[in-house]
């Protein structure tokens, strides 16, 4: 059994380091993705342009539910004014970044997981390499940073659309009043400390999900097989990594 | 896919983008009013802030007029010391009066300040002497229970 747990930890261990010099390879050959920018735009094609529909409905949906929920309890306190306070403040600084990377992850991340998993299994991968064509450049790099800049992106969309969303239910539905919704609103948020904190948070999960879905993509083993366990572990590693580095950064971010 | 279609898709994407961080920005962070023009700093002493918090606003007569930038507590004489961001563009009298003050029943506290009549002007640095700490509502409960039990008997 201690065989068992050592024998885990060592994996695990080892895969961590093989991630961190992936990583590191990555970054020394992305020069190249930005060189030739249609790499790049066509991920950003991939993964930012064709998320839109899933991130705008989810983003109005969340919107609307904490609206009538957020009613729902402020009543209680006489206080719903604050409606529009409490929506824009939990969907800038929490729900707009995680929810937009949980999406992301499971719509573009397994995706990029699988495109690259097959190729490695069709060899592909290998093919480019005999013809001196680095797969890490053309394959990998334009994958990840097309990822890392439609995430802040759609992390944005969602939460504006989720304001949009929230009003929708507290004015035109229930009818609270349209000024004090937006006044609450713009007095509480603030855009350094809610609005650009929720950015880098975007960034930094746009970042980890990328990372994944590539190294996961790239580790397949060349089987059918591999490639569904690739997808499915790009999944799961990745929604946890958004909500750890969640809990950091939220505990450095808004301490006080 | 051919390239034109791409490069529609993703500038339309990048544009969306920003249109949502300048919404954000504007209306749901107000960015635009948020900022306070050539701003100068007092301080204030006061013996007990209650619930006061950085960024609070600072009102005369309702008007914001400037933020709560630091608070500390002053070790020899054991006070909070305030500093405030003021607007540039209001000026107040030397001997201007700050008061702790809440907005509505539960709502967030504030400093007020009122004008004296003094000729000269507070300048960027000074402290403001005449202030007035937060009301403690169970020193303002106990007060009125005692004051209560002192006349209790007498008026029987």
């Amino acid at each position: 059994m201690f065989r068992l747990v050592g024998a885990r930890t060592i994996n695990t261990q080892w895969r961590l380091g093989v991630m961190a010099r992936f990583f590191g390879l990555l970054l020394w050959h992305s020069g190249s993705s930005f060189r030739r920018l249609r790499l790049t735009l066509r991920e950003i094609y991939f993964s930012g342009v064709l998320s839109l529909t899933i991130i705008l409905i989810s983003g109005l949906f969340v919107g609307m539910v904490l609206g009538l929920q957020g009613y729902e309890t402020l009543q209680r306190y006489g206080s719903e004014e604050v409606l529009g306070t409490l929506v824009a403040l939990s969907l800038v600084r929490e729900l707009g970044p995680v929810l937009a990377g949980l999406l992301f992850a499971s719509r573009a991340g397994s995706a990029v997981t699988a495109e690259i998993g097959l190729m490695k299994a069709t060899e592909q991968l290998a093919a480019m390499d005999m013809m001196a064509v680095d797969p890490v450049a053309r394959v990998v790099a334009p994958r990840f940073w097309g990822g890392v800049i439609s995430m802040p992106i759609l992390a944005l969309l969602f939460s504006a659309m989720g304001v949009f969303g929230g009003y929708l239910v507290g004015v035109v539905m229930i009818g609270i009043d349209s000024g004090s919704f937006w006044s609450q609103m713009q007095a509480s948020v603030d855009f350094r400390n809610d609005i650009v904190n929720g950015v880098i948070k975007s960034v930094v999960f746009g970042v980890a999900v990328s990372l994944v879905a590539v190294f996961e993509g790239f580790d397949t083993d060349g089987t059918a097989e591999g490639v569904s366990r690739a997808t499915t572990r790009t999944v799961v590693t990745s929604s946890l990594a958004i909500l750890g580095l969640d809990f950091i950064l939220t505990s450095f971010m808004f301490r006080g | 896919m051919n390239r034109t279609t791409i490069d529609l898709w993703v500038g339309i994407f990048v544009t969306l983008g920003a249109l949502a961080l300048v919404f954000l920005a504007l209306k749901v962070g107000n960015l635009s009013g948020g900022q306070i023009r050539s701003p100068y700093s007092l301080t204030a002493n006061f013996d007990n802030i209650g619930g006061l918090k950085a960024r609070a606003p600072v009102k005369s007569a309702g008007v914001v007029v400037g933020r709560i930038q630091e608070i500390h507590l002053d070790k020899q004489h054991y006070q909070a010391v305030v500093t405030i961001q003021m607007d540039g563009r209001y000026t107040f009298p030397k001997d201007t009066f700050a008061t702790i003050n809440t907005s509505g029943l539960l709502g967030e506290q504030y400093i007020g300040l009122e004008p004296g009549g003094d000729p000269d002007d507070l300048k960027p640095g000074d402290v403001i002497k005449k202030t007035q700490s937060a009301v403690v509502l169970e020193k303002l409960i106990s007060q009125f229970m005692f004051s209560k039990a002192a006349e209790g008997p007498a008026t029987k």
